[in-house]
């Protein structure tokens, strides 16, 4: 009995490493995912982009709100942009942005060739708050909940597909 | 931030100055300081360039990590609460030291178990007699 | 047109693969002398069409045809002609088609060298050949076609990766292929044994100089790897425990099982199931190892462009190929019963403690790569680097290290281990000695390092006396292992030097300043642009002086090659015997001409690469020894007796 088992064991191990490795084909990714889900958003303090004034956590409390990590040296940006905008425009969520690393006037050109769609602009100019946020690639975008408790994050572009089945229903979860 | 503002004002003396001497990236107070950063940057990982540490990484982000973990290393922490501080925003993955918790049980002891099994199987096979 | 000729000699060669794969085998099946038969011409027939395959590619990229897909994809007008060469396999679908070549290769051998196998035992082994080259070469055929056609061709191409464009790159691969191709020949007969349901000392013995070869193969590939990342990427690293530097260490280890427990299996009739199943796994690993690198499966430096369908593909190679060896061995492993009994104070049972050592340590190290892959499954990330793998390792080179010894002192069937301890005993003291010198010399060490240390010193004077007091003949196997041993010695002190004594420096230095590390000045001149065959260069002078004296003017280097956006960084090295200085260029500070600078001292570095040469000679030594070439004499003329009816 105990031959039989250990001629067996080998072939056995291996089929557990052969699934592992077919499960792993579909599996991997190079998304992290974040740790900071269902905590409160890092405390920070940020000058406004147009008029310099300076903003905390706490206002943005009372209702939800997606933070939207960007940059105008960042192509990808562009690419996100008009759904940024659609979803601005939709009302359905105010969205603030996070002008990442940046040159306050190379953002404003940027916004004013693309279009402004944020409620607010934050210049996170060192680069502190996106560490705070774990924040590895713009561009990224936080949802908020009225709590300022970080409900969800999207790594990378947004895309129709994953603020469909991502974001919208969870906006419609933290509605009344 | 202080010790960054006090590099940063160094650096600048130093750009403006004609001394003979280089001056380092980052000033530590001693060689422990240093060799700490150094370790550390080497354990923990670019998130960017993922196949490589902080250290070896030329990415943007890589560098404010580091100067991240310079401040703190020159502020006087240790090793552990600086790691805590970049576990608490990027997770696990950004360590390359694996957790010990429950679900890494695994990954430490099992080489340890093999060993021992494989060394039962091992004794016991010597010692069979065949006639 | 070439590319067409190319293209057909590939189906041909497929198609041959299958016949060496089905023939013999059926030939075997049936007791038909002439179909076994048909096995060595066939792979002679498959040698020749495959490296014409192969020289066709290389033709292509010297000839510059742009019309073929993975030429334009790989090379450029402007790409040297020795780069253009290696191109060939400086990507996906060259490197599996040099795969192949060096696969048809050793089957030509092992068709060319086995006359001490009879007909019934070669045609097992050239079929089961045949199986994995007719698997590779599928793949090759179905998923990854180096004689693609673009239409219409572009013009110019978008240039080899930079970093490949170097000598390393030549050398590394195909080395480091033999290596993996070789443990095919060990579970070929493996598997021809199982299938046979039996396994004499006579296939073991023929086996052995193969896996031998293999290993030394795989030996000097990690070595040059190591070195290659250590000049190539910049920042004095010489191992990452990446997953695929980790892909090549796996079958390594698993070889090293292999070779030393073929020497108890040889002689006798034990632990032969454990030397089959050893080397299913090691050939297994290095599928696994291809798999990997191929797939996409794993974040790695060195992983090929990710591709879920040839992922899948090799996936199923690697299912049949260790699938079907082990369901075999599942069946068969019981028929080949041991008959000798082992003696526990023995040699015998020190080389099976090595391969218990050695198997621990691929599991670990497997356990490590694959481990990220487990918490992905169930959507979770982690990182299993370094510091995991530095101290497992460690840890299971330490009864390694202590045991190496005793089982070279230890005689074989029988002996006193209280009588070999004490032989050995004077050089623990000697050992201590050494490392508490080293100690006070090298100014401290830490733990590890002072381990590492003592465990060279031990085996270096333990080695040196076994040798000067071996009673009888010093045989070529004896003076392989003796060498292959030392190289240990060498490796360990090497490394445990250069890990943890090193010196790094990051400064910021304006041109005409100057820093002291270790000893040494470094003054920084400046940075100059230069134009280099294909790249432009800014080239940093750092004049290093001790004592006022010059010891050497480094230049290290920022590239950037025509069709890359980033800058490649090329350190310059001064390599010593006793210490690397190396240097490389950080960014640049100002338009003033102020750089970020990286200065390192590594101390005994190329004692390590050293130590690893060492082995692998140790191991071709060994193939020379007269015992087992006397034996197989014998072995070959019972054969010819046979063939010709004549006992």
């Amino acid at each position: 009995m105990k031959k039989i088992l250990f001629a067996v064991i080998p072939l056995l191990v291996f089929f557990g490493l052969l699934l592992l490795l077919f499960i792993n084909l579909s599996t991997h990714s190079e998304v992290l995912p974040s740790p900071l889900i269902g905590k409160p958003v890092p405390a920070f303090e940020h000058p406004t982009l147009y008029t310099g004034e300076l903003k905390t956590q706490e206002d943005f409390l009372g209702q939800p709100w997606l933070l939207n990590v960007f940059g105008s040296w960042c192509p990808s940006c562009q690419v996100e942009h008009p759904l940024v905008t659609a979803l601005a425009n939709s009302k359905q969520i105010k969205v603030v942005g996070l002008n990442w690393k940046d040159e306050p006037q190379d953002a404003k050109a940027w916004l004013q060739r693309w279009g402004d769609p944020y409620h607010e602009i934050l210049v996170d100019y060192e680069g502190d708050t996106a560490i705070n946020l774990g924040v590895y690639g713009a561009p990224e975008t936080f949802l908020i909940d009225a709590n300022g408790v970080i409900v969800h994050k999207i790594s990378g572009v947004l895309t129709p597909q994953n603020i469909q089945e991502q974001i919208i229903p969870k906006i419609k979860e933290m509605q009344p | 931030m202080r010790p960054l503002i006090l590099s940063l004002s160094l650096l600048l003396a130093w750009l403006f100055s004609g001394q003979a001497a280089a001056i380092d990236v980052y000033e530590f107070q001693n060689p422990e300081q240093e060799a700490l950063y150094q370790q550390l940057t080497k354990e923990l990982r670019c998130l960017v360039c993922q196949n490589q540490n902080l250290a070896d990484s030329d990415a943007g982000l890589a560098k404010d990590l580091k100067d991240q973990v310079a401040e703190f290393v020159i502020a006087g922490q240790d090793a552990e609460t600086i790691k805590q501080y970049m576990v608490e925003r990027y997770g696990d993955f950004v360590d390359y030291d694996p957790p010990m918790n429950a679900s890494t049980l695994f990954l430490w002891f099992s080489p340890l178990v093999v060993f021992i099994l494989g060394a039962v199987i091992l004794i016991y096979n010597i010692r069979k007699r065949h006639d | 047109m070439l590319a067409s000729i190319g293209q057909f000699l590939l189906i041909l060669s497929f198609t041959t693969a299958l016949a060496l794969t089905v023939l013999p085998m059926l030939g075997y099946a049936r007791n038909n002398a002439s179909l076994m038969q048909a096995g060595r011409p066939l792979a002679y027939l498959l040698f020749t069409l495959v490296l014409t395959t192969f020289v066709i590619l290389v033709s292509l990229f010297v000839l510059q045809d742009f019309s073929v897909t993975y030429v334009w994809q790989h090379s450029s007008l402007a790409l040297p002609l020795r780069y253009r060469i290696t191109a060939t396999w400086g990507a996906h679908e060259g490197s599996v088609l040099m795969w192949v070549t060096v696969q048809a290769l050793w089957i030509a051998a092992v068709a060319r060298f086995s006359q001490s196998l009879n007909l019934s035992q070669i045609a097992r082994v050239l079929s089961v050949l045949g199986i994995i080259a007719t698997g590779f070469l599928a793949f090759v055929l179905f998923a990854s076609n180096p004689f693609e056609i673009t239409n219409p061709a572009p013009l110019d191409g978008r240039d080899l990766n930079p970093l490949l464009q170097d000598f390393g790159m030549i050398i590394h691969p195909p080395l480091l292929y033999f290596g993996y191709v070789g443990l095919s020949v060990a579970f070929a007969l493996a598997v021809a044994a199982l299938i046979g349901g039996q396994i004499d000392e006579k296939w073991i013995r023929w086996s052995r100089r193969w896996t031998n070869l293999a290993w030394a193969f795989l030996t000097v590939g990690i070595i040059l790897g190591s070195w290659w990342a250590y000049y190539e990427l910049g920042w004095g690293g010489w191992w990452f425990w990446d997953p695929v530097e980790n892909a090549s260490f796996l079958p390594w280890l698993a070889g090293t099982a292999l070779i030393h427990v073929q020497a108890v299996s040889e002689r006798k009739n034990a632990f032969r199931g454990w030397t089959v199943l050893l080397a299913i796994i090691a050939f297994s690993l290095c599928v696994l190892g291809t798999f990997l690198v191929r797939s996409g499966s794993i974040t790695s430096v060195h992983s090929f462009a990710a591709d879920p369908f040839r992922g899948i593909f090799i996936l199923a190679l690697l299912a049949i190929y260790a699938g079907g060896a082990l369901t075999l061995y599942a069946f068969r492993v019981n028929q080949l019963r041991s008959r000798d009994t082992i003696n526990l104070n023995s040699k015998e049972t020190l080389l099976l403690a090595n391969s218990l050592i050695f198997i621990t340590a691929t599991f670990t190290i497997l356990l490590g790569t694959l481990f990220p892959m487990i918490f992905e499954a169930v959507g979770k990330k982690i990182s299993v680097g370094p510091p995991y793998f530095g101290l497992m390792f460690f840890l299971l080179m330490i009864p390694m290290a202590v045991l190496m010894p005793l089982g070279v002192q230890l005689k074989w069937h029988r002996d006193k281990l209280s009588e070999a301890i004490k032989a050995l005993s004077p050089h623990f003291v000697v050992a201590a000695v050494a490392t508490a010198v080293s100690y006070w010399g090298f100014d401290g060490l830490n733990l590890r390092a002072t381990a590492g240390v003592f465990g060279g010193y031990w085996i270096a004077s333990t080695s040196l006396a076994q040798w000067f007091t071996h009673a009888g003949q010093r045989n070529a196997g004896f003076v392989g292992m003796t060498v292959a041993h030392l190289g240990v010695a060498v490796f360990l002190f090497g490394m445990s030097m250069t890990e943890h004594k090193d010196t790094e420096k990051d400064v910021l230095m304006k041109p005409g300043q100057s820093i002291e590390v270790g000893g040494y000045d470094f003054t920084f001149q400046g940075v100059e642009d230069l134009q280099i065959e294909n790249y432009r260069a800014r080239q940093g002078t750092i004049e290093v002086t001790r004592d006022g004296e010059s010891v050497v003017v480094l230049h290290p280097q920022k590239r950037v090659y025509p069709k890359q956006q980033q800058p490649m960084t090329e350190a310059d090295i001064y390599p010593g015997f006793t210490q690397d200085i190396y240097v490389s260029l950080g960014e640049q500070i100002n338009d003033q001409g102020a750089w970020a600078v990286r200065i390192y001292l590594k101390p005994f570095i190329r004692w390590m690469w050293f130590g690893g040469l060492m082995m692998m000679a140790g191991a071709v030594i060994a193939l020379f020894s007269r015992r087992s070439l006397r034996l197989e004499q014998q072995q070959t003329d019972q054969v010819m007796k046979e063939r010709l009816g004549l006992s």
